[in-house]
């Protein structure tokens, strides 16, 4: 029986006029990657940015239903603090610009105040690199800017800066969409690597890559939940005929 | 519009349901050339075997490009290895029906000294349970192809039923043992062409619903999936 670390619990978004999503209910398993797929508007990347309460960044957001990490109301504590414990890497690659690949991957503790000794934020950083395999291709280039890496390794610098802040999830919104297949497969690989130290929920409208990556997956329709189970039984012979018409095709 | 992908799947549809006819027919010529004692219709089962034994091959082909160039899934990912295996049956049952004509051939050759009748019920039986499976895959019919299977048993009696009356013969009339042999090979053989009906219609079943019915697996609250 999988531990459950995140709960979802009918969980609606409203923008404006518009209902985005329509009481989700959904139990990720810790330590597992779960997916999230579905056509176009079906409210998959709203999903996620809810769960780490990006959302809140537009101005006519309204949420209701709950998320509860490690059993604790992420709506009831602090925006900050929940963004830490569930790190974000998004399709487009966003280092920060102006900062060298040392000052990315700690940018989280730098920008939230928080001091490290210099020993530490040597160890945060390689760590965290080593575990976004990168550290190999960058260690003697660690002041150089981010923005010289090639397109995969910048997003893979993306994911070693959410890790350095040790997230018990990582959210993932299309991480791959952007990149050469070859970059991709490297990401792909890494993500099934990462998920024995972070729960990982994947959001992606690749469900080659869903089959390829996840141990669960959850797929919506218009802001529902249609089915969630195993990826396995899910990708062979799922319960839902709207699943089956997704994945042969016939819509999305 | 149909996709390039779904044309290729009715294409190997198709070519699957051709391969069938061929076998369905075989094993009527067979038997027929057994029941009328007829030998044109025996040569017509042997010229059989070799397009049946190419398509096998030629399907096997088309099914390993789909999967390695289409990386299909659920519903289409379940037809395609259904359509594996079921060429594998319907290769089977051409063989078969290669076996009993062969057995007509000699049978033929000596009179008959009395009209067969558990071997012709067999045989009405198992060509029914063909047709209907075919039928069953044509149509999407898990029910039908669940009946199908409900059969084979009253075909595995009659089977049974044959052995018991020729072998007492056998022990006790040197001069006919031949001939009882080939009668036994017959109902063996269509006892096969039975089973792998029965096979094809548990492959039909999964493809359409998604259900393993295999080695009753769904008396045991298996779901596809379940880890071993």
């Amino acid at each position: 029986m999988e531990s459950t670390v995140l709960r979802i619990e009918n969980f609606s978004a409203v923008f404006g006029q518009n209902q985005v999503l329509k009481g989700v209910n959904l139990s990720i398993p810790q330590n597992r990657i779960t997916a999230v797929m579905g056509p176009s508007g079906c409210g998959k990347t709203t999903l996620i940015r809810c769960v780490n309460r990006m959302h809140e960044l537009t101005p006519d957001a309204t949420v209701s239903g709950r998320i509860l990490l490690d059993g604790e109301d992420i709506y009831a504590t602090d925006p900050i603090i929940v963004r830490r414990q569930i790190g974000m890497v998004f399709q487009r690659r966003n280092p920060f610009p102006m900062m060298s690949i040392y000052d990315n991957v700690i940018a989280g503790y730098n920008l939230n105040g928080i001091r490290l000794a210099k020993n530490e934020k040597d160890r945060v950083v390689e760590e965290s690199l080593r575990k976004a395999a990168l550290w190999e291709e960058v260690k003697g280039a660690l002041h150089r800017r981010g923005s010289f890496l090639s397109g995969g390794q910048q997003q893979r610098l993306c994911i070693a800066r959410a890790l350095a802040m040790q997230p018990d999830v990582l959210l993932l919104d299309e991480p791959t969409s952007a990149l050469d297949p070859k970059s991709s497969s490297r990401i792909e690989e890494l993500i099934v690597e990462l998920k024995g130290a972070v729960t990982i929920m994947l959001v992606t409208h690749n469900t080659g890559q869903a089959a390829r990556v996840s141990d669960y997956t959850a797929f919506l329709y218009l802001g529902e939940l249609i089915e969630f189970g195993p990826s396995g039984k899910m990708f062979t012979a799922p319960k839902e005929k709207m699943t089956e018409e997704y994945l042969t095709g016939k819509f999305g | 519009m149909e996709t390039h992908f779904q044309q290729e799947l009715e294409k190997l549809k198709g070519n699957l349901l051709v391969m069938a006819t061929w076998v369905e027919e075989a094993i009527n010529n067979a038997v027929q050339s057994l029941v009328r004692r007829d030998p044109e219709l025996a040569q017509k089962a042997f010229e059989a075997e070799d397009r049946i034994n190419t398509m096998d091959i030629a399907i096997n082909s088309e099914c390993l490009n789909l999967l390695a160039l289409r990386q299909p899934m659920a519903a289409d990912l379940r037809f395609i290895t259904s359509a594996l295996k079921i060429i594998t049956d319907l290769e089977r049952m051409g063989d078969q029906a290669v076996n009993i004509a062969e057995r007509a051939v000699s049978l033929n050759r000596e009179p008959q000294p009395k009209p067969y009748v558990d071997i012709p019920r067999m045989a009405e039986i198992a060509q029914s349970m063909v047709k209907d499976v075919l039928d069953a895959f044509v149509n999407r019919d898990s029910k039908l192809a669940r009946s199908v299977c409900e059969r084979d048993d009253q075909v595995d009696r009659l089977n049974d039923q044959v052995v018991k009356e020729l072998l007492p013969h056998m022990m006790s009339d040197p001069k006919t043992l031949t001939r009882e042999v080939h009668l036994m090979i017959v109902a063996r053989c269509l006892e096969r062409i039975a089973d792998h009906a029965t096979n094809i219609a548990e492959d039909v079943i999964f493809m359409v619903d998604g259900l393993v019915i295999k080695h009753r697996a769904d008396t045991k609250n298996r779901e596809l999936g379940d880890s071993l």
